[in-house]
């Protein structure tokens, strides 16, 4: 039961903490207290902002009709459904439709008529979220390639430190926008695509538009981490003569490894924000896109569908910012190390 | 509500006798607005696959992006202005030789005044059974613009594109009503087009143009379906005219292609043709039948997007003026009747004569000048060839093409003022006009320099 317990805190479902140590029997009226503070608190106040969201905003009225409140955002959702359902339809019956085609070409022998081709509708909602994902991932682990190295050795050498830190100061605050211009032109000069490239262009861009923005908090937590390591250890490797990789990776990185994460944690919550930004900018597929999409379609279900979006990346976002805090806790073995 | 769209797409499994296509994946580029539609049914109702195209559709963010898009290869074509590769061509603005096999429609435009300016303007407009007498003449207009010009106040009014067919339209319409719409010429008034204007004409993109009008930036626009009737809705202006009572039957849209792309991919383009005069029959046949089900297409938000009434107010046959004020236009969108699709050598030719009346060709230019242009960008033989294949294939039906035409219509006389305008003579036509440029007069900065 314990390692139940202490599975569901690793992963961060303390929610069901208490629910846990309930059914093991464990002082009910305590656990009751404790499940009301997790559970039920954040249940309540949660019901409490739907109700307030629906009665205010129907307030609110725009060109597009009135803001709409969690019904009409239900309905839109189910709506983004249907049309994913729609579309794969139609994509399954052109698939058909091919196969019959190039069948009959197969039976007249006229083999050098017979083309397999992708379908080429548009994306759905579900694509474009993939799309985001697969992109806010791409960034994410070129910035971490590239951040904790270099943290290390910031963290490592005062000099190089130094070396680095005028740029760190001077590249950190400047938003993904500024950056996503000057993206564009150099991924457009150097990177040539053809049909068979891995990545297309528009994906590359928004990706290191990402890197360029969630390299920072990576990069100062790991000089920080590294830079903080107990002196006493140091020393340790010192007399045991231990080469510099050994160091690194027997001292340097486990001891530093809590702040990297945290880091790491920042990155990926700054690279998911700067996303969806930068694929409205760029108009790269994406969520981005579709929210601007529907901004100019200006119907009047745009409202609706927009107010999806945001929601899907907040919880997008959450669910990014779980992930990574339960390999935090994998990796970290909290204080023992 | 989707299960309604599914309407079965069929792609008749009788395939034509192919043509051997250099390429097959392609990617078309469109703005959202109504006419765009060929496009959107070539697509969904298969016309593309039976040809063994495989095309993809991407809305552009304006004309000068998807220009820009066509000529540097991203694009394989597009949905564009008519004066778009006519303007490429002979090198106003983007230089670039663009050419049409296809015509994508005639109408579907319309120029909206505010609710302030419709009040000034009421009183002059002649009044019978309680409505005002359409067509409306900028004659009502006039005085309101002197009153603002003596005030010191700019009037000014938004179209979406220097050679867009919504400049040379308000134009007219202003100049048939004695208002100076200004011209063309060096300097910086010059390239907007302001030259010793009583109305300041400015470009805002198409869905920008009613808040911009609601922000008192502009007092009137000329702009595509349907950003007039969004006016009408949102309660902020008036649609005055229409450009089918400005221009009975004039075109509008264009499918343009680079005159590389077009050399390089001769069978290609062929296909393309096919499949898009298919598109523009099912869109018109059986007296606008399929207009409801192009509508419920064209409202998915990858096409145009906006919701389905509004679009269907123009598609239908119907247009609404002052609120309340709902009259029958039936043809104000046309995608095949009247061979709307066919490249007229003609219509080029009225768009170049437009240019030089104000002052973006800066020369006076001799009659086979405009012919040589008009040859060089519209490519009737492509059509023709296209839809003979598709008589024999026995797709369409021989008499709704002008078979036997060397390209010119008849001389056209349904002209708000009365003009008439024969393609053979382009500046027999330009000497007509009262307000305009005449034979041997150019711009300078501060107005028309006479001989």
């Amino acid at each position: 039961m314990n390692k139940f317990i202490h599975i569901l805190e690793i992963s961060g479902l303390t929610w069901f903490v208490p629910l846990a140590r309930l059914a093991a029997g464990e002082s009910p009226k305590e656990q009751l207290r404790q499940l009301w503070l997790v559970m039920g608190i954040p249940i309540v106040a949660f019901s409490v902002f739907l109700l307030l969201w629906a009665q205010l905003s129907s307030q609110v009225v725009t060109s597009l009709g009135t803001i709409p409140g969690p019904t009409a955002v239900y309905t839109q959702a189910a709506n983004l459904w249907q049309d994913h359902k729609y579309q794969r339809e139609k994509s399954s019956s052109f698939y058909e439709r091919q196969k019959a085609r190039n069948a009959k070409y197969e039976d007249q022998g006229k083999t050098e008529k017979i083309k397999w081709r992708d379908y080429t509708g548009s994306p759905t909602y579900f694509d474009q979220i993939w799309t985001s994902i697969k992109t806010v991932f791409m960034g994410f682990l070129i910035a971490t390639f590239v951040a904790v190295p270099l943290g290390i050795l910031c963290g490592l050498s005062t000099t190089f430190n130094s070396a680095m830190n005028p740029i760190i100061q001077l590249f950190k605050p400047v938003s993904p926008l500024a950056w996503l211009p000057i993206v564009t032109m150099i991924v457009s000069a150097t990177y040539v695509t053809a049909d068979n490239s891995w990545f297309s262009k528009s994906f590359l861009n928004s990706a290191i538009t990402v890197t360029l923005c969630s390299l920072w908090p990576t990069l100062i937590n790991t000089a920080l981490g590294v830079s903080s390591i107990d002196k006493d250890l140091m020393n340790v490797g010192k007399v045991l003569q231990l080469g510099w990789f050994t160091k690194v990776t027997k001292l340097v990185l486990p001891s530093s490894l809590p702040l990297i994460f945290t880091g790491l944690r920042l990155s990926l919550g700054v690279g998911w924000m700067v996303l969806i930004a930068a694929e409205m900018l760029a108009q790269n597929p994406g969520l981005g896109k579709f929210v601007w999409d529907e901004f100019q379609n200006g119907s009047s279900n745009s409202l609706g569908r927009i107010m999806v979006a945001v929601l899907t990346i907040g919880i997008i976002g959450f669910l990014l910012d779980r992930i990574m805090f339960t390999l935090q806790n994998l990796f970290t073995f909290g204080d023992k190390r | 509500m989707l299960s309604a769209l599914l309407i079965a797409t069929t792609a008749s499994n009788v395939i034509a006798e192919e043509l051997k296509l250099e390429k097959d994946e392609l990617t078309f580029g469109f703005i959202k607005l109504t006419d765009m539609a060929p496009l959107a049914i070539a697509y969904e109702q298969g016309f593309f696959e039976d040809e063994g195209l495989f095309v993809t559709l991407e809305a552009q963010a304006n004309w000068k992006v998807l220009l820009d898009g066509v000529i540097d290869g991203n694009l394989d074509g597009a949905h564009m202005l008519a004066g778009q590769p006519l303007g490429a061509t002979i090198g106003y603005g983007t230089k670039a030789h663009i050419v049409t096999a296809f015509s994508m429609d005639l109408n579907g435009n319309g120029i909206t005044v505010s609710n302030e300016i419709w009040k000034q303007m009421k009183p002059n407009i002649p009044v019978k059974n309680g409505k005002p007498v359409h067509p409306i003449s900028a004659e009502a207009l006039k005085p309101v613009v002197e009153k603002y010009k003596s005030q010191g106040k700019p009037f000014n009014m938004g179209m979406v594109f220097p050679v867009s067919t919504h400049n040379y339209e308000l134009r007219y319409w202003l100049a048939a009503g004695g208002i100076e719409p200004g011209y063309y010429g060096p300097g910086s008034s010059g390239t907007v087009g302001q030259i010793s204007a009583d109305t300041l004409l400015s470009v805002t993109p198409p869905p920008q143009m009613p808040a911009t009008m609601e922000a008192g930036t502009i007092y009137g626009y000329c702009v595509g379906e349907p950003w007039n009737q969004q006016a009408v809705f949102k309660g902020i202006g008036v649609p005055v005219i229409t450009d089918y009572e400005i221009w009975k039957n004039n075109p509008e849209k264009v499918f343009g292609v680079s005159s590389d792309w077009a050399e390089k991919y001769p069978n290609t383009h062929l296909a393309v043709v096919k499949a898009l005069i298919r598109a523009a029959q099912w869109l018109d046949e059986k007296n606008n039948v399929n207009r409801k089900a192009a509508v419920k297409i064209l409202s998915q938000p990858n096409y145009v997007g906006a919701d389905a009434e509004v679009i269907a107010n123009s598609m239908t046959g119907t247009f609404e003026y002052e609120k309340g004020d709902v009259r029958e236009v039936p043809d104000f969108n046309v995608f095949f009747r009247y061979y709307a699709t066919y490249p007229f050598y003609s219509d080029a030719i009225w768009y170049l004569t437009q240019m030089r009346r104000w002052g973006q060709i800066s020369e006076d230019k001799p009659d086979n000048w405009y012919h040589d242009i008009a040859k060089k960008v519209y490519k009737p033989d492509v059509y023709m060839k296209a839809a003979k294949m598709l008589v024999t294939e026995g797709k369409v039906k021989k008499e709704d093409f002008p078979f036997g035409t060397d390209g010119y219509r008849e001389p056209q006389k349904e002209f708000i003022d009365n003009m008439s305008f024969d393609g053979k003579k382009p500046n027999e036509y330009l000497a007509q006009f009262p307000i305009g440029l005449k034979s041997g007069e150019t711009v300078s900065a501060t107005g028309v320099v006479k001989k």
